[in-house]
């Protein structure tokens, strides 16, 4: 992650299985090596199955970039998660992080491809919903 | 209506009693149409709120009602965690120190409102807001607490025949039909709970 474009938008993974987040992650980074911020979390905030709004929001801070911040989700819990995060953000950079209708796997893939070629955050939220709407 | 603070202790108390000790009974409601951790997940948030007493009841009202928000969005996961989090840390936005009743109706309102943007959900899709609206009307029209409880007890009964719309039981299409939703359980016996101890403070 030491070597992502600080330029590029950040890509976020939240899963309710830290195990399906992981792999997530590690399709992107065999998609896109290490040209985008990325970050995943899963699992409640006792280690089962879950999300957590803490892992979310340490997950924001990990993949962050000046271009913002898109998460990818699975399930519902996932999503209210994340969208209660986004809001617990700073004031500043609340703007600047997306929570995308997409599929959690492709669309982090999806995502971080469009991110790569520096897209904005638009950009990337669009290409990850409309590639399997 | 002025709430001490070993009322408001005794208030977060028993929301915790109600959540720890029914927590399997959450469980087997969520393992018929959803992902089976309702009672688990409430379980452990207010497990946690109870850590945070006494010190949390120091707090003016409308502060410890932010600060148990919090604590519920942080420890409680699944999709529960947000929407009772909201409902409390929007309860404490709108609630003067010294609530009268006109100001707790109003800020129920608003907090139920905020459960509904958070969920992006309406009254009818066999969730906690079956629970919560009714009950605040029986509030806002004046009734006491013993009617403000039986009223969600009686709502929580009425989302058994429901189809569910949101959340996970929503997956189940109308296999959903015939269980009672456990949000919406869980959300009666807050309400009971909460009630119970206003009625004894009222009464005494």
């Amino acid at each position: 992650m030491s070597q992502a474009n600080p330029g590029n938008v950040g890509i976020v993974i939240v899963s309710h299985s830290p195990k399906i987040a992981e792999g997530a992650a590690d399709m992107v980074r065999q998609m896109v090596g290490n040209a985008v911020p990325l970050a995943f979390t899963g699992g409640d905030v006792d280690g089962g199955l879950g999300t957590n709004v803490a892992g979310i929001l340490a997950a924001i801070e990990a993949a962050w970039s000046p271009a913002g911040v898109a998460i990818l989700v699975d399930l519902g819990g996932a999503e209210t998660n994340s969208e209660m995060a986004v809001e617990m953000l700073p004031e500043d950079r609340r703007a600047r992080v997306v929570v995308c209708n997409a599929p959690v796997v492709e669309g982090a893939v999806i995502a971080a491809t469009e991110s790569s070629g520096g897209s904005p955050l638009a950009a990337v939220k669009r290409s990850a919903e409309e590639f399997y709407a | 209506m002025s709430l001490d603070r070993a009322v408001k202790e005794a208030l977060l108390r028993a929301l915790a009693t109600a959540m720890i000790e029914h927590a399997d009974e959450l469980t087997g409601l969520d393992q018929a149409i959803g992902d089976g951790d309702h009672g688990l997940n409430m379980k452990r948030g207010f497990e946690a709120l109870l850590a945070t007493l006494p010190g949390v009841a120091d707090k003016s009202l409308p502060e410890m009602l932010k600060a148990v928000g919090t604590t519920l969005v942080m420890k409680v996961g699944g999709a529960s965690g947000p929407l009772a989090g909201t409902f409390f840390m929007e309860l404490g936005k709108a609630m003067p120190e010294e609530p009268d009743r006109a100001d707790l109706s109003a800020a129920t309102d608003k907090a139920i409102q905020a459960v509904m943007v958070r969920g992006r959900s309406q009254p009818g899709q066999k969730t906690l807001l079956d629970v919560l609206v009714p009950a605040q009307a029986v509030l806002a029209a004046g009734g006491d607490a013993r009617a403000i409880a039986a009223a969600a007890a009686a709502a929580a009964e009425r989302t058994i025949p429901m189809l569910a719309i949101r959340g996970r039981a929503s997956f189940l299409g109308d296999r959903s039909i015939g269980h009672m939703d456990p949000g919406a359980r869980s959300a009666s016996l807050l309400i009971a709970a909460a009630a119970a101890v206003l009625q004894q403070e009222a009464s005494s």
